[in-house]
Parts: C-alpha cells; sequence; structure tokens
C-alpha cells in the first residue's frame, strides 16, 4: 500500500511538473521563431507541389493556409513590419489549393496591391490572382468588382476598370451598383465621390474583418482629403481677394461664413501654417490621407481604428 | 536504474524483432532507391533535394507508424492476454514496466531509424557521388525526429494503458496529425477572444507540438539549425515524454487487471 | 509462523458496460495457512479462488481488507521474489522459447546469472519440459503451456507456491506428476496453496482445505472430514450384455453399451459389486473411483439439508 501511495505522488509531481515545464519551453520556442509556419512557403515555390504533399485533403489545407495568411497579415500590421513579402505567396498557394475560397481574392485585392508600408505593392499579382479567382468562378461577381476596385484605386486604369465592372454586370445575379460603377468610370473617374462609393461597396459587401477595417480607414481619409481640398481653395480664393493669407483658421471660417473652425473626423481643428498649407493635427491617425500633410511626409504603417 | 528495467526493455525489443517489425527497412530500401534512380534523370541540385526530403520524411513516418502500431499494444495486450500476471507477480513495480516498455519501444525505433540513416546517405551518395558540409545538417533533422518519435511512443503508451488498441491508435494518430499543426493551431487560438480563446490555448499548449521538430524541408535547403532550437526540442521532447509517461504510471498504478 | 494471513480481503467488481453494478466477488475472507501446509482452496467454477488469488498477487486490487504474506506487507514488492505463482489457464509470450521465457522470468526475480542456467534446467526436467530447446512456446500445446506455468512459478525456490488449477488441462499421467511435484514442494519445507473444483485432487494431497461458495468461505478443516458426510462412487465395468438381478439390487444405475455394461454405485458397496460379479462369472474390466466435482458435492450437500429438513417436518 505504502509503495504505491509513493509511486502515485511522485508520478503525480513528475505529470505536473513536466506539463508546466513544457508549455515554459513551447513559448520560448514561439517566442524565437514567430513565423515558423511559414518556413515552408520559403522553399516550396509552386503551389502544385504543395497540392500534391496534402494528398488530396486540398480543402483542409487551403483552410489551414488561409488562417496563416490571416496571420501573417495580421502580425505584420500590428508589429508595423515594412515587409509583406510573403503575402502574395500565401494568397496564391490558398487560393490553388480551393480555387473556391472567394475571401482570399478579395483580401488579395485589398492588400496585395497597396505600397509600403501598407503593402507589398504588388498590384500586378493581385490582378493576376483575381483573374484565376475569376477563371475558376466566372459567375461570381464580387470578383469582377475586386477586379475593378485595384484597377481603379491601385492603378488608376480607369478603362480597364470600367471594363472589369462591365463584365460584372452581365454576370447573372449581378450586383445592380455594376452597372452604375462601370457607367461612372466615364465621366466621374478620379473624383473623391467615386473613390467612396467603391469603399462604401467594398464596406458593404464584405464579411471579412480585416478588409471592413480598411475600408473604414480609406473612407475617413478620403473624408480629410476632401476637406483639406475644399479648405485649401479657400485659402486660394482668399488670398485673391485681399492679397494676403488668411492669419489664423477662424479669419478664413469668418470669411467663408462657416460656422465656427472646421475639425476632421476625430474631433481635432484642422491647422493652418504660415505659408498657407492646411494641416491635419494628426496625420499618422489617417493612415491614407494625401493631403493636409507637412511636406516631406513620411506615412506611418497604417493602423485601424476599427478592429477586424 | 533498476536492472530490470532494462530486461524489461530488452524483452519487448526481442518482441518487435521476433514480429519482423525491422522488415519495414526492406520497404524503405525499395522506396529510397527507386527514387535515386528516377530522379537520377534529373538534375543534379534537384536530385539531392528530393532525396533529402523523401528519404527524412519516409524516415518520419515509417516510424511514427511503427511507434504507434508497437505502442498502443504495449499494455493492453499483456492485459488482454495475461502475459502480464507473471511478470507483475514477481518483484516488478508497475511504474518499472511502463518505463521498461517505453525503453523497449524507443529503442526499438532508434535500431531502425539508425538503419534508415544509413539508407538515407548511401543514397545521397549515389546522387551526389560526394558528402558535403552541409550534409551533416541531415543528422540534425534525424535527432529531430527520433526526438518526435519519443514523445509518440510516451503517447501511445499512455493510450495504451487504458483504452483499447484500435481506440488508442485512433487518438495516437489523431495527436501525431494535430501535433503537427501544434503552431497554427496556436496561432488559432491568438486569434480568438474570451473564454474560446482560453480553451483554445489550453488545447494547444496541451497537444504535443511536433512542426519545431520538421526542419527537412530547410535543411534540405541547407539553411542552418539554430543550436537554441536543438536545445529546446531536447528539453520539450523529454518533459512531453515524461509527462505522458507519468499519465500513464498514474492510470496503470490503480488498475485492476482483467 | 503463519506464512499466509489473509485479514478480510474483499472484492466487489463493477460490472456492465454502461451503467455499472458493483457484482461482490468475494466476501470478507479471512484466512491462516502455516508454513509448510499443502492448503487446498477449494469451491465450484465462479466461487471467487482466482479472484482471490489476484488480490493476493497484487493484480487486481481490495475494495477492502489487507493481507501478510511471509511475514510481511502483502504489497512490499520484494516479498515477491519469494514467492511463485501459476495463473489459471496460463499464456505467455509466445515469441520466446521455454529457456529464454524462463530466462527472462529469473532475471526479474532477481536470480543471480551464474544460478539461472542451472536452474532453468532443473525446473524443465522437474515439469517434464525436455526436448524443447529452440520451440517457440506458440508451439506449445496447452498441457505443455501448464507445465511451463509450474516451472515459472518454482524457478526461483520460492518459499510458497500458489497454483491456480493446476491440474487442468492435463491428461491423468499429468495429474499424477503434479501431484507428485506438490508433494515434493511440501518435503522440501515449501508451502503450498493451490485452487481446485475438483475433490479428489484436494483429497489425495492437502493437509487441509478451505471451502468456498459463491465468494462466502463454507468451512476450513482437513479433507476427510468435510467430505465424510458424502457418498463417494465407484464405477465398475464388465463385459455382458446384461445386468444380473444381484447387481440391480446394490442399487448401481447401469448402462449396457454393446457387449460391455457400466455401472456407478456407492463406494461401500464396491466390495460386494465385486462379489457379485464373480458369482456371476463375469469378466471385470474396470473399477474407478468416480470424481466428485465440488458442484456436485453442493448439489448433495444442499439435498441432504433439504431432505433432513424435510424429514423432521
Ligand atoms: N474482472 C471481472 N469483472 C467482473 N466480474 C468478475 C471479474 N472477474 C471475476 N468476476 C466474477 O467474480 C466471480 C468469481 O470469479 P473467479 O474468482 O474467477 O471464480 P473461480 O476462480 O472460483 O472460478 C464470478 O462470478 C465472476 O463472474
Ligand atoms: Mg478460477
Amino acid at each position: 500500500m505504502k509503495s504505491r501511495r509513493q509511486t502515485t505522488f511522485i508520478a503525480g509531481a513528475c505529470l505536473v511538473i513536466s506539463l508546466i515545464m513544457s508549455i515554459l519551453i513551447l513559448r520560448r520556442v514561439d517566442q524565437t521563431r514567430p513565423q515558423a509556419t511559414l518556413d515552408e512557403v520559403l522553399y516550396i515555390s509552386s503551389p502544385k507541389v504543395l497540392e500534391r504533399a496534402s494528398l488530396g485533403y486540398n480543402g483542409l489545407m487551403a483552410d489551414i493556409y488561409w488562417t496563416r495568411t490571416v496571420q501573417y497579415f495580421g502580425q505584420r500590421h500590428y508589429r508595423s513590419a515594412q515587409s509583406y513579402n510573403l503575402l502574395a505567396p500565401l494568397l496564391e498557394i490558398t487560393t490553388h489549393l480551393d480555387p473556391h475560397l472567394l475571401v482570399a481574392y478579395q483580401f488579395g485585392a485589398s492588400f496585395l496591391a497597396p505600397k509600403p508600408p501598407s503593402g507589398p505593392g504588388q498590384p500586378d499579382r493581385a490582378v493576376q490572382l483575381i483573374e484565376y479567382g475569376i477563371q475558376n468562378n466566372p459567375n461570381e461577381w464580387r470578383l469582377y468588382y475586386d477586379l475593378g476596385f485595384v484597377y481603379y484605386m491601385e492603378l488608376k486604369n480607369y478603362a480597364k476598370a470600367a471594363e472589369a465592372f462591365e463584365r460584372g454586370s452581365r454576370v447573372p445575379n449581378a450586383h445592380p451598383f455594376l452597372k452604375l460603377l462601370a457607367a461612372q468610370m466615364a465621366q466621374h473617374a478620379g473624383e473623391y465621390e467615386t473613390a467612396r462609393t467603391l469603399w462604401i461597396a467594398t464596406y458593404q459587401t464584405t464579411r471579412d474583418g480585416h478588409v471592413r477595417s480598411n475600408a473604414v480607414e480609406h473612407l475617413r481619409a478620403l473624408k480629410v482629403d476632401e476637406e483639406v481640398t475644399r479648405l485649401q481653395s479657400a485659402v486660394t480664393r482668399f488670398g485673391a481677394r485681399t492679397g494676403r493669407l488668411p492669419s489664423s483658421m477662424s479669419e478664413l471660417a469668418l470669411a467663408e461664413g462657416l460656422k465656427g473652425t472646421p475639425v476632421d473626423p476625430d474631433g481635432n481643428p484642422y491647422k493652418l501654417n504660415s505659408e498657407g498649407r492646411i494641416l491635419v493635427e494628426h496625420p499618422d491617425d489617417f493612415s491614407f490621407i494625401t493631403k493636409g500633410v507637412p511636406q516631406g511626409y513620411k506615412p506611418a504603417p497604417p493602423k485601424f481604428h476599427v478592429q477586424p | 536504474m533498476s536492472a530490470r528495467i532494462v530486461h524489461i526493455a530488452s524483452n519487448t525489443f526481442r518482441e518487435a524483432v521476433r514480429d519482423r517489425v525491422l522488415y519495414n527497412l526492406i520497404a524503405f530500401a525499395l522506396l529510397l532507391s527507386g527514387a535515386a534512380i528516377l530522379v537520377g534523370q534529373i538534375s543534379i541540385d534537384i536530385k539531392r533535394l528530393v532525396v533529402i526530403n523523401l528519404g527524412l520524411t519516409a524516415v518520419s513516418l515509417f516510424g511514427v507508424v511503427i511507434a504507434i502500431f508497437i505502442g498502443i499494444g504495449l499494455v493492453s495486450k499483456e492485459i488482454e492476454r495475461r502475459t502480464l500476471y507473471t511478470v507483475l507477480s514477481r518483484p516488478v513495480r508497475r511504474w518499472e514496466f511502463i518505463v521498461g516498455k517505453f525503453f523497449g519501444l524507443a529503442g526499438t525505433l532508434v535500431v531502425n531509424t539508425f538503419f534508415m540513416a544509413i539508407g538515407v546517405f548511401a543514397a545521397l551518395l549515389f546522387v551526389s557521388h560526394k558528402f558535403a558540409r552541409p550534409d551533416a545538417l541531415i543528422l540534425v533533422a534525424l535527432y529531430f525526429i527520433i526526438l518526435q518519435f519519443l514523445i509518440i511512443c510516451a503517447l501511445a503508451l499512455l493510450f495504451s494503458s487504458f483504452s483499447s488498441p484500435l481506440l488508442s491508435a485512433v487518438f495516437a494518430f489523431s495527436l501525431f496529425v494535430i501535433g503537427s499543426f501544434a503552431e497554427d493551431l496556436r496561432g488559432f487560438a491568438g486569434m480568438a477572444h474570451g473564454l474560446t480563446r482560453w480553451l483554445a490555448s489550453a488545447a494547444a499548449y496541451l497537444v504535443p507540438n511536433f512542426s519545431a521538430f520538421n526542419v527537412i524541408s530547410s535543411i534540405a535547403h541547407e539553411q542552418p539549425v539554430a543550436g537554441q532550437l536543438v536545445l529546446h526540442n531536447t528539453l520539450y521532447a523529454l518533459f512531453y515524454a515524461a509527462m505522458a509517461l507519468s499519465g500513464a504510471v498514474l492510470i496503470f498504478e490503480h488498475r485492476d487487471l482483467k | 509462523m503463519p506464512v499466509i494471513e489473509i485479514l478480510g480481503l474483499e472484492k466487489t467488481y463493477l460490472v456492465g458496460f454502461w451503467r455499472k453494478r458493483p457484482k461482490r466477488a468475494l466476501h470478507p475472507l479471512h484466512l491462516t495457512v502455516e508454513e509448510g501446509e499443502v492448503f487446498g482452496f477449494l469451491g465450484p467454477n465462479g466461487a471467487g479462488k482466482t479472484t482471490t488469488l489476484k488480490l493476493l498477487m497484487g493484480l487486481v486490487f481490495p475494495t477492502s481488507g489487507s493481507a501478510r504474506l511471509l511475514g510481511r506487507d502483502w504489497t512490499d514488492p520484494e516479498v515477491k521474489a519469494q514467492i511463485g505463482f501459476l495463473p489459471e489457464q496460463p499464456y505467455f509470450y509466445d515469441y520466446l522459447t521455454a529457456h529464454e521465457l524462463l530466462n527472462y522470468y529469473g532475471q526479474l526475480s532477481g536470480v543471480p546469472g551464474k544460478d539461472r542456467k542451472r536452474r532453468i534446467d532443473e525446473v524443465l526436467q522437474r515439469v517434464g519440459l525436455t526436448d524443447v530447446k529452440g520451440v517457440q512456446l506458440r508451439k506449445f500445446s496447452k498441457g505443455m503451456l501448464q507445465r511451463a506455468g509450474i516451472a515459472q512459478a518454482i524457478l526461483h525456490d520460492p518459499k510458497l507456491v500458489f497454483f491456480d488449477e493446476p491440474m487442468s488441462g492435463l491428461d491423468p499421467m499429468g495429474r499424477r506428476e503434479v501431484r507428485d511435484l506438490m508433494e515434493q514442494l511440501k518435503h522440501e519445507g515449501k508451502t503450498v496453496f493451490f485452487s481446485t473444483h475438483i475433490l479428489s485432487d484436494a483429497e489425495a494431497l492437502c493437509d487441509r482445505v478451505a471451502i468456498i461458495h459463491q465468494g462466502e468461505l463454507r468451512s476450513v478443516g482437513a479433507v476427510a472430514d468435510l467430505t465424510s458426510s458424502v457418498q463417494s462412487k465407484v464405477e465398475v465395468i464388465w463385459q455382458g450384455r446384461e445386468v444380473p438381478p444381484s447387481m440391480k439390487a446394490l442399487g448401481a444405475e447401469c448402462h449396457v453399451t454393446g457387449d460391455t455394461v457400466r455401472a456407478v454405485l456407492a463406494e461401500s458397496q464396491q466390495d460386494a459389486a465385486i462379489d457379485a460379479l464373480r458369482r456371476e462369472r463375469m469378466r471385470l474390466i474396470a473399477i474407478t473411483p468416480v470424481r466428485t466435482s465440488l458442484e456436485e458435492y453442493f448439489i448433495e450437500k444442499l439435498q441432504q439439508s433439504e431432505t433432513s429438513v424435510g424429514s423432521t417436518a
């Protein structure tokens, strides 16, 4: 009896100690190789090889790779790492394993094309990815939308964008706004209003948290860009009328008949510098703005204000 | 260590040998020589890559299958056939039996892996006609594979101490597959929130973590392996195997024999 | 000094697949066996004999109670170096030869290397397993396995041996040999504790027996005392085609098959039967005692108690 109780006690203690130690070591391992799961992406150049290696369990492998993609993007994003060089291969592997995983194409449309620090700056690979998706899912209007989006936003190729929206609008059950967008491309390309329509469409039709947060960020930046542009032309008008620059924001507001000083979406007033330029209080809080920043401003890596 | 553990271990080894377990080496040799000859047609770089990738993957899979299929029967089969009666009615402690069985199986796998390793190096010599310095990395990969076997042996033994061979096989094999994606699982858990995050993290840390043991593709590309990883993996394998063995001892210590 | 002291060992199994019900295999058992005794543990199938032995060997754990073996606590692993155990219908690692098996068990029991080989040859000789060198146990017959089982039980020269149904699976010759072996062990000063469900196996050998039925100890004592109330029977076979009336008069149950007649009658009538056959000039073929199994013993006992109850009523 006694020896049995002793063994039980020792084995129990061993179990607990080993369990704790193994967890501690595992945490160390995780710290020393933060993106170890992605190592193989570096070695398996061809998605075809991986497909063969997954022995027919492609769907499962695709899900695993999709998880890795999201995780990789999230990690990069929050740690403000500057390179996203594995994003394209990860998405290509994922969609090769499961060509019907629509969210992956959408993810690529939103994040592959933007230039660093927001993305790897690979609009061509984004187009390639989505075209591959269209080949495999010709009846998914979302993919045509994503394609047009990349052409419009990143490549500024409005003719191609119009063509993509047009192709999409002919798909059965296509969302009616595709026809609208195709038409808008001709006259209103480059206007803030068109961009806003696109981002709102993205926001409303996506189910992916990252894509949605990204759209919110862009809409915020659009609003700032639009307002800064309007205020900047007010400054120009003021100069033409008086022959000098307004001395302060309140003088400009008074002259323009605005109620109070104009504020950005975060509620901070816009500033006016000595050269008559309109500036945003905290440019780093509007990740994608192109206006209202001081000369030589280097954009910080994007932040999401709405958690994905 | 008590001499009885050594005797039990060597009897376990003898059983595996008499059950013709080592015949798997023939299948392994056929596979490897076939591959070596076939890739002989391709360019020199890819030849080396294929031999290392295929060879080491086969070493690992063959070993895992053997570890599971012997391991699951180690205790339950002896209870079922009542061969244990005449062992435990001697001055043998039950924990000595478990530990002896573990070392017997681990020894079988080490010997098996040793022969397979010779095969891999022979195939490598055949396709590239000489050894280069980076080939020493293969030894590290083999070492990791053996560490992985230790964990699987201990787990199979744990399951064998309370469930039937078939169920044990299912458990052990599932854990092997899940464990190979353990890092994904932990990443997954990290993305969840609230209670799910807690449960998922607990599960993710409890399953064996095999992802860090698989360095086959990186050493095939002649990437060095960090010394720290060798240390961590060694410690992890030892502690995890100790944990599973302690569990097996705890269960077996209180079990009535049929 | 008592060699075996069973102090209220009790075992309740949980049976059933889903909702477990308790099943009491052994009621609290108290039993003492002295040094040098040959002790028979008797009971019909399912009485709890094997359960008792498994409890003593530490193979199953008691619901309550304890025991002392050779003056030490029964769970002390070192005690087991002095104990031999033959399980019921033993089965061994079938990939080993008898020599390898015994060598392994010798190692586990701590028999020193230089004695081991000699001891192995000795015990194999003793149980009548010669000519088995190089034969794997999977090729052994049931009787050979039983002999190998006895060999492993006495291999390490234990002071106390437990045999669970040592005669089962053996032919009449084998039974005889096992009986002789147990007698020799007794002469060597060993204590032998063996279980059986056959009365006559115990009668010839035991100093004392215990009778167990449905998990409960019924009586302990010398065999003759316990079984005196039961009439032993003999089987008489002779050549002939009909039963002489004188035999019928003895109360024999007779069966005629071809030209032999078989009759079973009380042992006390044996002499009268032989005389009767001699008078009829019948050719006697055989007289053999009929082995009474404990089931019959109990049936008879129960009948007796019923009839005695009936007659007093
Ligand atoms: N492992 C077990 N689980 C449940 N019941 C058992 C088990 N082993 C024995 N029993 C029961 O205990 C009783 C005694 O069995 P046992 O000791 O084997 O009898 P014996 O050896 O005298 O024939 C029987 O009724 C049997 O069904
Ligand atoms: Mg029995």
